[in-house]
């Protein structure tokens, strides 16, 4: 497993179910080593994806490799790979205990005394039965089986349903401390943008199926910027650049536009009496989710 | 700690330089490693690696092999000046620019930053 090979590679990925096109052309790559953020709207394609990288589904078209591999009946591959899912169901009989043991079974780089530390930072019980867990606690149960792996490729797919704030936070530094210590490659998805925008390094936005944004965070939000006002102002301060969203009330507006918050734009803000402002990861991923619809609308 | 204006890592860098200014972080001591910074920070080493690189590349930090960064000697003198002199962009020309907008005359914001020092 040498650096080069990026961690993950999709080309051209298309997935159909029936007449709905889940997947329309993914391309796009992840290199080794990184916390990579899944964006998107409910529906985008996200959890199909998910489901392709780690050989549970396959394309219709396109290919995908991870660490150089088809993962698709690859056991080397799989052995390299951690997928939590949110809707992860154990056997009947199974208590915590059983689905940690049958998770190191599977991951070489298990670390039980990491597994140990989680379980009592998420106060998990050890003598129920994991079907009377709450959600949360199957949550907590997935995130960590996700982290004690210590997978070379580790998916979580919207890991955090159901946690308290408390338990979210002890996820996240737990992530981070065992990332630095231990880098690897994490892709995980997620709705909660402004709490987990901090802990990414890049992102990749999907909207119906299609890559709309793929690039480091810092970058993804200099490319865009909101301007709002008395609409005529906004309007004027706006020219020709691409509107992604509008939110219009009475004679006010305000816009998330794809242009850098420019001197030139802060100036001729500032001459309109509109005020420019950056915008967060969150703002973006809403608009781009949203942008066909407003824009339609207006 | 951050808020949207700018990048994190600006944002974790501007907080590395106010600690060398407040003598939190010493000349010739060592700052905290790339992974304590994301850790307390709670944000991806790579966004910390980052801010520290803004500084190392400013010459305020120095790497001594297998012992981490360390606050270059004169540092702090450098980030004094480099504060001075924006110090008119950043605060005096808002404060000016309000004033106008509300009405206070310069001789009024004067007599007000007399006032405020002597309280």
């Amino acid at each position: 497993m040498t650096s080069q090979i990026p961690a993950i590679e999709a080309l051209h990925v298309t997935r159909r179910y029936g007449n709905t096109v889940a997947l329309d052309n993914v391309s796009f790559t992840v290199p080794q080593h990184g916390i990579v953020g899944l964006l998107g709207r409910n529906g985008a394609g996200k959890t199909t994806l998910m489901s392709i990288l780690t050989g549970q589904d396959r394309a219709d078209a396109g290919s995908v490799q991870v660490l150089g591999h088809n993962p698709y009946e690859h056991p080397a591959t799989l052995g390299q790979i951690t997928f939590i899912r949110d809707n992860q169901r154990y056997p009947e009989d199974y208590k915590l205990r059983h689905a940690l043991e049958a998770a190191s079974i599977f991951h070489e780089h298990w670390d039980q005394a990491l597994a140990d530390r989680l379980v009592d930072l998420f106060r998990l019980p050890t003598k129920t039965g994991i079907r009377k867990f709450s959600r949360g606690q199957l949550s907590s149960v997935g995130i960590t089986i996700g982290l004690a792996s210590r997978a070379p490729i580790t998916f979580f797919d919207e890991p955090y349903l159901g946690l308290d704030a408390t338990a979210r936070q002890h996820f996240y530094d737990t992530l981070l401390a065992d990332y630095a210590e231990h880098p690897r490659t994490i892709l995980l998805s997620t709705h909660l943008i402004d709490e987990m925008e901090s802990l990414l390094e890049r992102v990749v936005v999907l909207d119906q199926g299609r890559v709309v944004l793929d690039t480091d965070v810092a970058e993804a939000k200099a490319q865009y910027c909101q301007l709002a006002g008395m609409r005529g102002a906004v309007e004027g301060v706006v020219g020709s650049a691409a509107v992604l969203r509008r939110h219009e009330v009475g004679g006010l507006l305000s816009v998330v536009v794809a242009s850098p918050l420019t001197e030139h734009m802060q100036q001729a803000a500032k001459a309109a009496g509109v005020e420019a402002s950056p915008v967060s990861l969150q703002q973006i991923v809403a608009a781009l989710g949203a942008a066909d619809q407003d824009v339609a609308a207006a | 700690m951050f808020d949207e204006s700018r990048p994190i890592f600006q944002q974790l860098a501007e907080w590395l330089e106010d600690g060398i200014l407040r003598g939190d972080f010493v000349e010739g001591a060592p700052v905290p490693s790339i992974n304590e910074l994301a850790a307390f920070h709670r944000i991806n080493p790579a966004t910390a690696n980052r801010a520290v690189a803004l500084l190392s590349d400013a010459g305020l930090l120095e790497k001594r092999r297998g012992l981490g960064m360390f606050v270059t000697v004169g540092a702090r003198e450098t980030l004094l000046r480099s504060r001075q002199q924006e110090f008119a962009t950043h605060f005096v020309t808002p404060l000016l620019q309000e004033a106008g907008r509300i009405g206070l005359s310069r001789n009024d914001v004067i007599r007000l930053i007399e006032q405020e020092n002597q309280a």
